[in-house]
């Protein structure tokens, strides 16, 4: 191509960008990204703290509710209330990290609507990356600390006989899960290309989904354990990890070893929510709604 | 009167033009009831009379959340966003000259958006929740008026609070605090996490008596006929007495920041 | 067009149909089919900067958004650069530059400067590439002072030129302007104008912009394109489009006292108020002798020229032309 405006250098960096690593291209934007968000945001520092303790303060409700149960009752679905936190802890750790690292893309709908998503598309970076990143906010913070000082709370006070193996499932548990609620985000965000005012189902299953794993699988009826197993793989996330850690059996009879499984699901989980993003990205393209 | 009613069917209209966000909240709604009821039952099989209530009373008390949760706006929203952004802006000013009442004029508007709420985000939800569990549902309609009645009490009550937060933007610059505060105690003082009668000891009876259990404690007990006579109208009373005194305090904080706005030049 | 048949930007027969449900009673949804761009092909050449104009919904912006890579033709082939931008939209993006009108990509609670250090790194642009473009711009669009500032203290012209310098750091070879100057003061609209003017005269920069301001195309355009119904209706020099539509300027003159109509050749009188007067002239005319006129025979105080507004000549060709039948939405 005949050209005199770029330079050798710049047909270099040209040539460089063909062999750079999608996934690292993508994770360098949301440091990126998040990186302007942090400091957008403490331009308004009493506004963060305020927010920031708001959201400690909502999630620790929902402990304090447990601990009111448990004043009234020692058990509840068979389960004590340091298993109880163990389960909480886990599930509201995992959603923390999740929330905060992808909690935005419940905003997709809205940025359809006021066209700004546009803006997004002519911009050299994943739009995932940039939905994802965009309003990045650090007072989720508050969540992942409510949660892991519940988790902190139960592992000093639950009876469990640890092993080597039982001890790496705690981080290998709160890693999955959090990959997991974060495909649960994507995929909800997908699911708002073709309905633009559907935040709110992304919220049952992101924020409903938490709530339920706070409680042990034996509350539940068989059937809706079932459907967060095999059909949106949410029990993964701490409920079949955790009930290997702590000796229970699972409400399903499944084996043993599907306590090892949260990495694969997740991995698995992902792929979906990552075809249904392209295939929503894709409608939204051919439709421009 | 008629400007009112027009400017409450405004507001039912408002909320009633997004079909698809009522049809995603309800199902929400609908999700969280199904959670909430199943750790009733747990907790209500090892208590059978836990907080005065039997399992399908508690049921009851889960999905009557659910379905009031944006009808008397337990967690916020609505209008207060509206309303301090035209304070800071100081659009709010007009609003002041016109010959309307401030109060009256939102109050007006978000009964139309509770009406919707109520319509729109309870009847489904608690109809689904009635399919799949037993609940305690009254029989005779005087109850179901004076359901309605208290829900609308509710309504009245959590819109004088939500009109405070609102006008703290007259003094305070970012209100996002006051807004935060109001959002976490309607959320815990209101019986959506457990019934109040489970709070224990003293933070139960402040609980039961602070304004927010006119949003859902008040309304489900008159639901489950746990008033009836002149309990019924003491209930009604508590109600009334938050919603006047609260409706006073705003009218006041109003009559003040007027003053400030025209001393300040508009 | 300077027959130049390897364009820079390409489009052969591309067309972009909408579905479009519409509510239809309480449950039942007609669905109906909207044809936005209807067989569009044109070229731009490398360097050219084209005006691209139209009525509202004449798919203006669907063709840009098209040629962007956000939305992707029904049919049709589309090239920019060689991009295929349905396929390769972030390769695409790193060549191009685009300014929406309304909406700014700047970072609204921070200063100024740190969304160009942004758009530095998210580009990869060399550190002294990205300087000398920064300081070019700072110094044409006159950012210096702004560069500090939260861009939420800009005013509209102001966050314009900085949307602008935002766009071009990473040396675009097409740039894309929605309504660049859209509610811009008289100083900040000349200063974007004669900024677009360099970069396309010293940078080859392809520029293609939408607008609804005659005197955007008549000082930056050498060429016009005007769409409507999805179609091309006119392709080419801004005075042959005058020439189409048949468009009048206005001469408005204010004389020392009332008098009556004032006769000249070449214009015509359309209106008198007092001692102010308007006189309609063709568009493609110079005013130049018609004002020396005046002034010679007439007692002239003051006086200013009312140039065409874009619609009314689009208006007035396209009511000119036999156009076929407007592809309006048909049910399936």
């Amino acid at each position: 191509m005949a050209d005199d405006v770029r330079t050798a250098g710049d047909a270099a960096s040209v040539e460089e960008e063909r062999w750079r690593s999608p996934l690292w291209e993508g994770l360098r934007a949301y440091g990126l990204i998040v990186a302007m968000w942090m400091r957008s945001t403490m331009t308004y520092r009493a506004s963060f703290a305020m927010t920031a303790f708001g959201n400690f303060a909502v999630t620790a409700f929902d402990f304090i509710a447990i601990l009111m149960m448990f004043s009234h009752v020692d058990r509840l679905g068979g389960y004590s209330l340091p298993e109880v936190a163990f389960l909480y802890g886990a599930a509201g750790a995992s959603f923390g990290l999740a929330d905060l690292a992808m909690g935005s893309t419940d905003r997709l709908g809205r940025r359809i609507r006021d066209g700004t998503l546009d803006t997004l598309l002519v911009r050299p970076a994943p739009v995932l990356v940039q939905v994802a990143a965009d309003r990045f906010a650090l007072r989720r913070l508050g969540r992942i600390t409510q949660g892991l000082l519940v988790l902190g709370y139960a592992l000093a006070t639950v009876d469990i006989a640890w092993t080597p193996v039982k001890v790496a499932m705690i981080p290998m548990m709160i890693l999955s899960g959090a990959v997991i609620f974060s495909a649960v985000f994507v995929a909800g965000a997908a699911f708002q290309f073709w309905a633009q005012d559907a935040a709110e189902v992304q919220n049952s299953f992101t924020y409903g989904g938490t709530t339920l794993l706070q409680y042990p699988p034996t509350v539940f009826a068989k059937d809706l354990v079932r459907g967060v197993t095999f059909v949106v793989p949410l029990a993964f996330v701490n409920w079949l990890p955790a009930l290997y850690v702590m000796d229970r059996d699972d409400p399903l009879g499944l084996p043993d070893w599907v306590a090892f499984l949260p990495p694969l699901v997740a991995a698995g989980f992902c792929a979906v929510a990552g075809l249904a993003w392209r295939a929503g990205l894709r409608g939204y393209r051919s439709t421009g709604s | 009167m008629r400007l009112y009613a027009a400017v409450a069917a405004g507001g039912f209209r408002r909320y009633a033009t997004y079909r698809t966000a009522t049809a995603a909240g309800v199902f929400t709604n609908t999700v969280f009831g199904f959670i909430g009821a199943y750790t009733y039952i747990a907790l209500w099989e090892q208590r059978p009379d836990l907080g005065g209530y039997d399992l399908s009373q508690a049921l009851t008390y889960v999905w009557l959340g659910q379905a009031l949760l944006m009808t008397c706006a337990m967690m916020g929203g609505g209008f207060e966003d509206e309303l301090m952004e035209r304070i800071r802006t100081g659009d709010v000013a007009i609003d002041l000259y016109r010959p309307v009442d401030l109060q009256l004029w939102w109050m007006a508007s978000d009964l139309g958006r509770a009406g919707f709420h109520l319509l729109g985000r309870g009847i489904v939800p608690m109809a689904l929740g009635a399919l799949a569990f037993d609940l305690a549902l009254p029989t005779r309609p005087t109850v179901w008026l004076a359901f309605l009645f208290s829900v609308f009490l509710g309504v009245v009550v959590s819109f004088a609070v939500r009109y405070l937060v609102a006008l703290s933007a007259f003094w305070l610059l970012d209100g996002a605090g006051v807004g935060q505060i109001a959002f976490l105690a309607g959320l815990f003082f209101s019986g959506m996490l457990l019934p109040l009668t489970l709070f224990p000891g003293a933070l139960g009876e402040i609980a039961r008596a602070l304004p927010w259990s006119s949003l859902l404690q008040v309304p489900a007990d008159v639901f489950l006929e746990r008033h009836t006579g002149w309990g019924l109208l003491g209930a009604f009373a508590f109600q009334a007495g938050w919603a006047a005194a609260l409706l006073a305090l705003g009218r006041l904080l109003q009559t003040v920041a007027t003053r400030r706005v025209v001393v300040q030049g508009g | 067009m300077d027959g130049d048949s390897e364009g820079f930007i390409e489009l052969d027969g591309i067309e972009k149909v909408f579905d479009v449900r519409r509510r239809a009673g309480l449950l039942r949804r007609e669905r109906h089919q909207v044809r936005a761009v209807d067989g569009l092909s044109f070229r731009v050449a490398r360097g050219e900067m084209v005006g691209y104009i139209g009525p509202n919904g004449a798919g203006k912006s669907t063709t840009i958004k098209m040629l962007t890579g956000i939305l992707t033709p029904s049919a049709g082939r589309l090239r920019v650069a060689g991009i295929d931008p349905q396929r390769e939209r972030t390769r695409l993006a790193r060549r191009i530059g685009v300014v929406f009108g309304q909406r700014t990509t700047l970072w609204w609670d921070l200063p100024l400067i740190d969304s160009y250090r942004l758009v530095h790194r998210m580009y990869r642009i060399p550190d002294k590439r990205y300087q000398e473009n920064l300081d070019r711009c700072v110094e044409l669009l006159e950012l210096g002072e702004l560069l500090d500032v939260p861009v939420r203290q800009l005013s509209l012209g102001q966050r314009m030129r900085g949307d602008i310098a935002a766009a071009l750091l990473h040396d675009p070879e097409v740039l894309y302007l929605d309504e660049p100057t859209i509610g811009l003061d008289v100083i900040s609209k000349a200063r974007v104008r004669e900024f677009l003017r360099d970069l396309n005269a010293e940078r080859r920069t392809t520029v293609l912009l939408t607008t609804h301001d005659l005197t955007d195309i008549e000082q930056l355009c050498q060429r016009v394109m005007v769409i409507d119904h999805g179609r091309l209706v006119y392709d080419g020099a801004l005075t042959g489009l005058h020439e189409v539509g048949e468009s009048e300027r206005t001469l408005v003159v204010d004389l020392e006292r009332e008098l009556p109509p004032v006769e000249l050749a070449g214009a015509r009188v359309v209106k008198v108020e007092g001692p102010r007067q308007w006189l309609a002239f063709p568009a493609s005319a110079s005013a130049a002798p018609l004002v020396a006129r005046i002034a010679a025979e007439y007692p002239l105080v003051d006086l200013s020229v009312r140039e065409p507004d874009i619609e009314s000549v689009i208006a007035r060709m396209l009511s000119r032309r036999q156009i076929p039948e407007p592809a309006g939405p048909t049910p399936l």
